[in-house]
């Protein structure tokens, strides 16, 4: 398996492009530096094992990543830090994380608290995989929110992203949470889809996708769902690689400067986010976690050592590929960022 | 080298250096007609992709394929798109052949 480019390249690539830097966006459109505050999504990535090599994936997620994965007491340590602070979501992210041998004794101690939000971010086929039986019934049981990836009503485009025969497997788990209750609006079991574009370009828009894809999956395939969220591919990682070998790169960057939005840049994730690295250290976003952006709080870098009173109001780590979340509509593991 | 370079498309507001007004008053049409209307921004790409082919214009094309996949399209419905301006052409030329017929049969014994 061909690794993923070095972390280091990543940054040079990103430091050398001819865009302005994310915080000089910032400044030409009158916006201070990012500051995060109280925590209220507090998003665990629990590893990076998945039964999918998607071609965009920012987390080099594969089933290669046997290592790289949450051990219980790692998750304790997240129970602990959950029980003081309370968040409205808790996101639990991957990989594929249900494969995570503690993802449903995490997910039940969660339920246990109370949080009000559980979400799983969920590739669809996972929960077509035999060994992963019962696991359906057990988010439905546990009123868990799956956000599924899916990036294109047609076969040809999710599976040029995702790999040969996802999308019809994708059909097949939809079907599966359909009939739990998961995408019937009076279920209280909330499927929503996200979407992120399949090349080098921007998201189409998250309302007429969202209405696209409805119409279009229920025709073609009998199969619904209760919202869509759109997400911008950031220029890291898999993706990042595509840009290289394809050629596209500086265009990319270009693009997603040209497309800078000041009204984006109010309701980016990482102002109430927390973001936990498989091994526990913390994070201001996912992407920062891939990049290996630790939080700019010293005294407060993992899970183990997490220090409430100097966290809230902590500078937030920027670097180019940021400007992906405030291109157009805006981009976050919610969705867009602008009304 | 070809004879397009593709950097030019995004020099294209140059035209305005000697007729400031003329491209003005072309860019503001240009942004409503490509507004959300009657028509979607989805469809109005869609047209302009067709229509981009059907002149043959490689800058359209470019930035015409874009926007259809920013706004949502498929490759399928794409590449239906360049068959609708190929028919539409094809049809144009073949219509014309009644005139064909018509004038060789005025001047024919």
């Amino acid at each position: 398996m061909k690794p993923t480019m070095p972390v280091a390249d990543q940054h040079r690539l990103l430091s050398d492009s001819a865009v302005a830097s994310f915080d000089g966006h910032l400044a030409r459109a009158g916006l201070p530096p990012l500051t995060a505050g109280p925590t209220r999504v507090f998003q665990v990535n629990v590893g990076k094992l998945c039964n999918q090599r998607c071609h965009h994936c920012h987390v080099d997620a594969g089933p290669h990543q046997v290592e790289a994965n949450m051990a219980w007491p790692t998750f304790e340590a997240c129970l602990a830090v959950i029980r003081e602070l309370k968040p409205t979501t808790v996101d639990i992210t991957g990989g594929a994380p249900e494969l995570n041998p503690h993802f449903r004794r995490f997910v039940a101690a969660l339920r246990a608290l109370d949080v009000p939000e559980i979400i799983d971010r969920c590739n669809l086929t996972v929960l077509m995989i035999p060994a992963q039986s019962g696991l359906a019934s057990f988010l439905a049981e546990h009123r868990v929110r799956i956000v599924a990836s899916l990036p294109a009503v047609n076969p040809s485009q999710t599976d040029a992203q995702r790999g040969d025969g996802v999308f019809a497997r994708s059909i097949a788990a939809m079907r599966v949470l359909n009939d739990l209750g998961y995408g019937r609006p009076d279920s209280g079991l909330v499927l929503t889809l996200m979407s992120n574009p399949v090349g080098a370009f921007l998201p189409s828009g998250q309302s007429s996708a969202e209405a696209r894809f409805r119409a279009l999956l229920q025709t073609r395939h009998g199969v619904g769902f209760n919202d869509l969220i759109e997400l911008t591919n950031m220029p890291i990682s898999r993706f990042l690689e595509f840009l290289e070998r394809s050629g596209n790169t500086a265009a990319y960057l270009a693009k997603l400067s040209g497309a800078f939005n000041p009204a984006a840049a109010a309701g980016l994730m990482c102002r109430d986010t927390l973001s936990v690295g498989w091994d526990g250290t913390l994070y201001d976003c996912d992407f920062n976690q891939m990049l290996e952006m630790p939080v700019s709080v010293e005294g407060s870098r993992t899970i183990f050592t997490y220090r409430r009173d100097i966290m809230d109001e902590r500078p937030v780590r920027t670097a180019k590929h940021c400007l992906g979340c405030t291109a157009g509509q805006g981009s976050g593991c919610a969705g867009k960022t602008a009304s | 080298m070809t004879y397009y370079d593709p950097a030019d498309l995004g020099k294209f507001g140059d035209i305005g250096k000697d007729a400031p007004e003329l491209a003005k008053a072309f860019f503001d049409y240009y942004g409503k007609v490509f507004a959300e209307g009657e028509l979607t921004k989805r469809e109005k790409n869609l047209i302009a992709l067709a229509v981009a082919h059907a002149v043959q214009c490689p800058y359209c094309i470019d930035a015409y394929t874009g926007a259809s996949l920013e706004s949502g399209c498929s490759r399928g419905e794409m590449t239906e798109a360049v068959h609708v301006a190929a028919a539409i052409k094809g049809g144009a030329a073949l219509v014309h052949g009644i005139q064909m017929r018509k004038h060789a049969d005025r001047i024919s014994m």
